[in-house]
């Protein structure tokens, strides 16, 4: 369980420092034996970020023009296109997206867990254009606790795929109309696809109290 | 008589989990004015197995069987959508083998989901015949299933790459049969309902979405098109080469029940016809793409995804550069469609609200993945 939070997934602090710490003097020469491959592996090592080309379209131009500050980079990464917003615009670019540019189908609304990172979410929203036949990303990074926009108010959609969001990762929306778990139990404890959330974890009261058994595993 | 009898207060009932016509454990609570519903609430998760959790701790072809269990009985779409998603992160392509068996596959299995979703729905409907007819078809496509994987239902037909077996001897006569065999089949399906005069009575003019709505609300696959939509992602981004063959996206303009009965009726058909040009011409050639033992894409992050039975099935895929998935996250059709079954329902009445469900064709494995 302990190896799921490694997002940078190197293999550098597995086994070696352990193990060598209990018989020292002789696993310390079999220590030295796997390390000399390591470096070898770590040199055609990809990035560690993602190879993300600057997006260069009328769009692009237009989003960044009317939002300033508010949309930091718009990128592309394999042929797909996706605008970088402060967590305050991303609403405000979905609604001029909508408006002004005829995406007129949100997608789906989705957050990915950085633990180590200090804005800790990614929030990600994806909209597609029926007229343009085109889909574009909108990304936003925020704090644990920050609370952004719903987007009800935007797209009818966002009700569920916001109430999902909240029941996994914990991200409430300001002014959603019903925000309440919507897959997991109403009254369950922890936010499952958080990267601090293992695997095996569940809350043992709710399945004692509901279920009438001592762990659902 | 006092005046208490005859005063209508809303009324509350509810409907599920285990109600036969919501296929599955779907749980809706119906606020009823008489018989006229007010208003609807859906309680899902009685199948959440966390799959998207699970993907965090497998490797990525390790996952791959599991996305079969969520839309049971599309299994086969399942696999394709996510195999693209991590094969566009590895920035690799199936070889033409590789996709035309892959569409053949898809294409049946989207017959074998429309066919249950047919029978099934005639069954809460009231209509008792279709059912058994539509099974014995779906058993054929099965057998060719079972045939080329050993599976019938959750059938891990692909592999990150390509295909996970080279097909069976005899596997191209199969398909042959079946597309020979099938049309008239339908035929015999819509004798029996298309022009039923109970049929259309209880379909036309119920659970109307229109176009816009469809947009506003996410609503994709066959709901989409029964309401003038001419959209089809096999179509308007296609994928595993479906460009190369030649077919039509049935559509209707009412957005009805019926309408929606009538699109799905056409797209078998048309499955048929993209699985007759497929299969008479499968390039010979190698089943996998030039992808590793090990599966680990660069850093970053895809969204691909394909026109399943039930609408637009999208897989957003996040590699930290590791053998594991970072994140995956499952579009699902069923689960956004489903959303708009209240929109649908208001007003209407409560033998209505299984209709609705019917042609809604959600599958609840998908919904609470």
């Amino acid at each position: 369980m302990a190896d799921e939070q490694k997002p940078g997934g190197s293999e550098a602090p597995s086994p070696p420092p352990g193990e060598g710490a209990k018989p020292p003097a002789k696993l310390a020469a079999d220590a030295a034996k796997p390390a000399p491959p390591k470096p070898a592996a770590a040199a055609p090592k990809p990035p560690a970020t993602m190879a993300a080309t600057a997006w260069d379209s009328d769009l692009a131009r237009a989003v960044k023009e009317r939002f300033g500050d508010g949309v930091p980079a718009t990128s592309t990464y394999l042929g797909q296109d996706f605008v970088v917003t402060r967590p305050e615009s991303a609403v405000p670019v979905l609604e001029y997206l909508k408006l002004e540019a005829d995406f007129d189908y949100l997608v789906d609304i989705t957050a990915v867990d950085w633990p180590k990172r200090g804005e800790r979410f990614d929030l990600v929203y994806i909209v597609y254009s029926f007229p343009h036949n085109q889909r574009v990303r909108i990304k936003t990074q925020i704090a644990d606790g920050f609370e952004p926009h719903t987007a009800t108010g935007v797209h009818l959609t966002a009700n569920w795929l916001e109430r999902e969001v909240f029941d996994m990762f914990g991200i409430r929306f300001a002014g959603h109309p019903d925000l309440r778990r919507i897959l997991m139990p109403e009254d369950w404890q922890g936010y499952p696809l958080r990267k601090d959330y293992g695997i095996l974890q569940q809350d043992v009261r709710w399945v004692q109290e509901n279920l009438g058994i001592e762990s659902g595993q | 008589m006092p005046d208490t009898f005859l005063d209508s207060t809303e009324l509350v009932l509810n409907m599920g989990p285990q109600h036969p016509s919501t296929h599955g454990v779907l749980r809706v609570i119906l606020k009823l004015d008489g018989e006229k519903i007010l208003g609807t609430d859906c309680i899902i998760g009685y199948l959440h197995r966390g799959v998207e959790k699970i993907a965090e701790n497998r490797t990525y072809a390790q996952f791959n069987p599991y996305v079969d269990r969520m839309d049971y009985v599309a299994a086969v779409s399942n696999g394709l959508g996510y195999c693209l998603a991590v094969e566009k992160l590895l920035n690799v392509e199936a070889p033409p083998r590789a996709q035309a068996v892959r569409v053949i596959l898809t294409e049946l299995n989207r017959i074998a989901s429309h066919l249950l979703w047919l029978g099934t729905h005639a069954l809460d409907i009231g209509a008792i015949t279709p059912v058994f007819y539509c099974f014995r078809e779906r058993e054929e496509a099965l057998k060719i299933f079972e045939q080329y994987c050993g599976a019938r239902l959750t059938t891990h037909a692909f592999r990150i790459g390509g295909l996970q077996y080279e097909t069976y001897e005899g596997f191209e006569r199969d398909v042959k049969e079946f597309c020979r065999m099938f049309p008239p089949k339908v035929d015999e399906y819509e004798e029996l309902l298309t022009n039923n005069r109970i049929w259309a009575g209880r379909l036309k003019g119920v659970g109307i979405l229109n176009g816009d709505d469809c947009k506003e609300y996410g609503v994709t696959g066959p709901v989409l098109r029964a309401a003038g939509v001419k959209w089809d992602l096999r179509k308007a981004q296609p994928y595993s080469g479906y460009e190369k063959y030649d077919f039509e996206i049935p559509i209707r303009e009412n957005g009805d029940t019926y309408d929606r009965y009538i699109v799905r009726m056409r797209e078998m058909r048309q499955s048929v016809r993209i699985m007759e040009q497929a299969v008479e011409a499968i390039p010979e050639g190698p089943i996998l793409g030039k992808v590793g033992k090990v599966i680990k894409p660069p850093v970053g992050e895809a969204y691909v995804s394909i026109e399943a039975p039930k609408g637009e099935l999208g897989y957003y895929v996040v590699s930290d550069g590791s053998t594991q998935p970072y994140r995956v996250r499952v579009r699902p059709p069923s689960y956004i469609n489903l959303q708009a079954l209240d929109k649908m329902v208001r007003g209407a009445l409560i033998a209505d609200v299984v209709a609705v469900i019917g042609t809604l064709d959600i599958v609840l494995g998908e919904v609470d993945r």
